[in-house]
């Protein structure tokens, strides 16, 4: 492999795992909190793309020539309210009446809802693949050399370093940020303190879901072809980005992405790409068999 | 002593009542003989992913590639070496090939069950969603290996298997499946299980192996779902690694919690009333009484699925069978285990 | 539970009876197709043209003294052990006298034995694998098999492309996609070509970056690049292919059919080649025709499975009207010595393996245009 071969394969890693790391930034937030793995991420992140693509049309030509930069963040805003409200409103219905419950219960009307919306999705939107409206002009940046780099890439990074700051913000300075902390270490706790639990655990879902939205326009820009099960498979990867780096932790999950993102793009590369598949998940068993927790998880002792 | 004999003289009745139903089976259309099968296949499956899910309180989601690992073994064995096998029986009759069906069968389990062993180490490590993640990793890497073998059609699936798999089989398996697995939990033995389930710390001050329970629950579990393999592939007679997927894990998941966490009884109920209703959807879009968009709707079954398991979830939180007293066990069974917590 | 089994079962046993009241007269044929699940896009293309297919008998007076067709189409999930439920249903529930389906071969040799046990007649519109047809005589098919479209694409590599050093993407988990590419590399490189670097990705939605595979192909420096895949990828791969600087012709097989691929793939597609059954650009009237009610009915372009649905069971009503009666067997008769059958996707052969001979169409993509570029004959 040249050394012009092995940077851009570097490249095309980072920037895949730029998208591991955008999802499960939002993955890892809400397990943070409620422990729990909100299998419909993926799905929301689905929608999130579908909105883009229906609110494209509608609101970009009102933003003719200099102004399209406004109505690029008019589309991502709005997407990502909508995201965040869909977010809301599955919690409402179909977590927190089971909220008491064991969480494998919960578990499972995520997992109903996730397929509710990827199934409801090919009724509704149709099957096929839809061809994904140009946003922002996807092209290689110039005096990059040999290298390729796409303005895409570049932007999935950007927004993907500039979400993990904020969300360590709001987590670590606000004081919902310092509710939610307060939730996830005890909730019984946190209540008796007057923390309105119902409120916060809304909140986490509607940033969550508001990100996945982010991502799901970024991915579809990146990737423009979009149709109801795309959410899938990033959805399982960025689960296993987020186990990878500890579940829960915002920065580990951006280092998951990262790493997975450039494994399975060196071993696509070689002679080995038919096992691509495999290797994300053979590279995640071998970091746990070592480090239990991921790489930036903490062990917990357990009280008795 | 009395509820021991009533445990044997139900597993003989059911292995009567499936040697009965199987010797009527050409009468029945084999659409529903079809199903049935499948039933039994997935209520084997259901209860012994309860055995790891349920009794010992681990979280497994890669239960398809077990039985992915048993289907292919089982299928291998008997089209590679089955008729070598027969004439070593003496011939074609019914009772050689029932031998070399019992044999296959064995051998898919087996080599599942050492596959059951290889994934059961790690969990001695991991709790939880770690735990899912690896064991949804291990039945994804089976799949790509598979699908990597050429020997065994690789992509495009292995076709060609013998039709071995009657009601009788799949039901008499299931009835011992379900009775081995109850016989197990009630042993002196199997209150391990539920100690490890219940709280592992005082299991282990307690002086119990936990280790040695766990990777038992996943040797055995992984055995049945290994027999469950053999008895699909014997019955499609047509195999394919995609259909092994990491979401057929989520199928048999979804049954061993809709039924009740730790109840055989109400996963094996579970499995039979999730199968009967995937099948049921298949007529709904054809009763032309139904709104125009009922039946459109109808006609995406996943659609219905979907929102029956929200709507059971919502209203049965603790499962189908979940809040039923379990016989004997009520003094030290909590009855919400949270594994993941 | 009890009041639920009181109110649920009368319904259930209502509509049951209800369904087994269906009329007597229609011919009952069975179909199954992945409607739903990650090739739902293929399934219903194909069923679509199937249904269309079935009108225009219907209106041209039905068979057999003007029967109607009554089609039970029933969903596969695009999930192996799906298809062996719905075609036993199919067969014994429904009584269906023949079955239509699928696209995807791995499905369709799931279902073929049981056919075959059943001997029911079974038609594959689009399953091009060689062995689906080997399963037994009462399995057909109306497209060509992968071994004739690899060498065709060999054939249109060296003789019209005229490119020896070829690079190979191919989906690793769609049969398919594996047969077409044992069957070029077989007739390329025994022919003079030299394969210089093979790839492969995981199709069916699974990848959509497949940025890693084609640097490493980048390198390896070849004349063109052949992709046997499903336009679901193939538009991306093409237009990554261009982003990362790749110039060379990119060519594949009919899953490239599709007025998506040019909608996803865009001007990356310009001078990019594939070999399928039809083109819409067809003079033909037959072809016209089918491009124009199609339009008018869906609302959209047919892609390259819809004419093989609508062939298919053109196809089956031509062997029910040689037949005479809805006797399987002689359905099955029937089916064996179609000849020179007009359809949609050229003129159709049944040979003795019970494949359709027939010869390919390679169109050139320019513009988001499918222009005709040459035949290829058996």
């Amino acid at each position: 492999m040249s050394q012009i071969e092995f940077l851009q394969q570097l490249i095309n890693g980072l920037s895949l795992g730029a998208f591991y790391a955008l999802i499960a930034l939002g993955y890892t937030m809400v397990y943070g909190i409620l422990r729990f793995i909100n299998f419909a991420h993926g799905d929301v992140f689905m929608l999130g793309a579908f909105g883009g693509y229906y609110l494209t049309p509608r609101i970009m030509p009102h933003f003719a020539g200099n102004l399209a930069p406004v109505g690029v963040v008019v589309v991502l805003l709005l997407t990502m309210i909508l995201c965040a409200l869909i977010g809301m409103v599955i919690e409402r219905l179909a977590y927190r009446p089971l909220r008491s419950r064991p969480k494998l219960t919960v578990l499972i009307t995520a997992i109903g809802v996730s397929l509710l919306l990827e199934y409801g999705g090919q009724f509704v939107f149709g099957a096929d693949p839809k061809p994904y409206p140009e946003l922002i002009t996807d092209r290689a940046l110039e005096n990059t050399g040999a290298l390729t780099i796409t303005t895409t890439q570049v932007a999935a990074f950007v927004v993907t370093f500039l979400l993990l700051i904020a969300l360590t913000l709001i987590v670590k300075r606000t004081k919902l940020g310092m509710a939610m902390r307060a939730v996830s270490n005890n909730a019984t706790a946190a209540s008796l303190m007057g923390i309105n639990i119902d409120t916060v655990v809304s909140f986490t879902f509607g940033l969550g879901s508001a990100l996945a939205g982010a991502a799901g326009i970024l991915y579809a820009l990146s990737y423009p072809s979009i149709d109801p099960l795309m959410g899938l498979l990033p959805g399982v990867k960025a689960f296993v980005a987020a186990v990878l780096g500890g579940i829960g932790n915002i920065p580990g999950a951006a280092v998951g992405g990262l790493i997975l993102g450039v494994v399975e793009t060196f071993v696509g590369g070689s002679a080995f790409s038919t096992y691509r598949d495999a290797i994300a998940f053979a590279l995640l068993i071998g970091i746990l068999l070592f480090r239990p927790a991921g790489i930036f998880g903490k062990a917990q002792v357990e009280k008795v | 002593m009395k509820y021991r004999h009533a445990k044997k003289f139900a597993l003989l009745a059911a292995i009567i009542l499936a040697a009965v139903a199987s010797y009527f089976s050409s009468a029945i259309n084999s659409y529903y003989l079809q199903v049935l099968i499948f039933i039994g296949i997935n209520v084997i499956l259901a209860v012994s992913l309860n055995l790891i899910n349920g009794y010992t309180g681990q979280f497994s989601l890669g239960h398809a590639g077990f039985m992915a690992i048993g289907a292919y073994v089982a299928a291998w064995l008997s089209t590679e070496h089955g008729a070598g096998l027969l004439k070593a029986f003496g011939g074609t009759n019914p009772f050689a090939i029932g031998a070399l069906f019992i044999l296959v069968l064995l051998g898919g389990g087996l080599a599942a069950a050492v596959a059951g062993l290889i994934v059961g180490v790690p969990s001695l490590r991991l709790k939880g969603d770690y735990l899912a993640i690896v064991t949804l990793g291990f039945g994804e890497i089976i799949r790509v290996v598979i699908q990597n073998t050429d020997a065994v059609g690789g992509p495009r699936g292995y076709s060609g298997i013998a039709g071995y798999t009657t009601l009788f089989w799949t039901w008499a398996i299931a009835a011992l499946t379900i009775y081995l697995v109850v016989s197990l939990i009630d042993s002196t033995y199997g209150r391990g299980f539920l100690t490890v389930r219940d709280d592992e710390i005082a299991a282990e001050a307690c002086g119990i192996n936990t280790t040695r329970y766990k990777v038992i629950a996943f040797v055995v579990g992984a055995f049945f779902a290994g027999v469950a393999g053999g008895l699909y592939a014997h019955s499609t007679t047509y195999i394919n690694p995609s259909g092994f997927d990491f979401q057929k894990s989520i199928e048999i998941v979804i049954m061993v919690i809709l039924g009740g966490m730790g109840s055989t009884a109400g996963v094996a109920a579970a499995a039979v009333l999730l199968t009967v209703l995937l099948e049921y959807l298949r007529f709904v879009s054809g009763y032309e009484w139904l709104p125009e968009l009922v039946r459109r709707i109808a006609q995406n079954r996943m659609i219905i699925y979907s929102l029956v398991l929200i709507a059971l979830m919502l209203l049965r939180p603790q499962g189908l069978f979940g809040a039923l007293p379990r016989r004997r066990s009520t003094r030290i069974s909590k009855p919400a285990v949270d594994p993941l917590a | 539970m009890k009041t639920f089994l009181r109110a649920v079962l009368p319904i259930a046993l209502c509509t049951f009876a209800l369904s087994l009241t269906s009329r007597a007269q229609d011919i009952v044929v069975g179909e199954f197709a992945s409607l739903t699940g990650s090739e739902a896009t293929f399934g219903v293309n194909s069923s679509n043209g199937v249904e269309l297919a079935r009108e225009q008998i219907d209106s041209a007076g039905g068979l057999l003294n003007g029967r109607k067709i009554k089609i039970v189409l029933e969903d596969d999930q695009s999930k192996p052990g799906q298809p062996s439920a719905a075609v036993k249903k199919l067969i014994a529930s429904d009584k269906s006298i023949a079955i239509l389906g699928e696209i995807a071969s791995s499905r369709s040799l799931e279902a073929a034995p049981i056919c075959q046990a059943a001997k029911i007649p079974m038609i594959t519109p689009g399953s091009t694998n060689p062995k689906v047809t080997t399963i037994g005589d009462y399995i057909f098919r109306v497209c060509f098999n992968d071994k004739f479209q690899g060498q065709a694409d060999a054939r249109f590599a060296l003789e019209n492309l005229k490119v020896k050093k070829v690079a190979i993407l191919a989906d690793v988990k769609s049969d398919y996609s594996q047969g077409l590419q044992r069957y070029f590399k077989e007739y390329f490189t025994s022919h003079g070509g030299v394969v210089a670097e093979e790839r492969s990705y995981s199709g069916g939605g699974t990848d959509r970056d497949f940025r890693a595979q084609l640097t490493s192909l980048k390198s390896a420096q070849p004349d063109a690049i052949f992709i046997p895949g499903y336009y679901t990828e193939v538009g991306l791969i093409a237009k990554q292919a261009r982003s990362l600087g790749i110039k060379v012709p990119l060519f594949g097989g009919d899953g490239w059919d599709s007025p998506k691929l040019a909608a996803i793939g865009g001007s990356a597609l310009n001078g990019c080649y594939f070999t399928t059954h039809f083109s819409t650009q067809d003079p033909n009237p037959k072809v016209q025709d089918f491009v124009k009610n199609y339009q008018a009915k869906y609302k959209v372009m047919p892609d390259g499975m819809a004419p093989l649905g609508y062939d298919a069971m053109m196809i089956l009503g031509d062997a029910i009207k040689t037949a005479g009666s809805t006797d399987a067997d002689k359905i099955r008769d029937a089916l064996t010595k179609v000849k020179n059958f007009e359809g949609v996707t050229g003129s159709i052969t049944i040979d003795a393996d019970r494949n359709a001979s027939k010869s390919a169409v390679v169109l050139e993509v320019q513009n988001g245009a499918y222009k005709f570029a040459t035949r290829i004959a058996p």
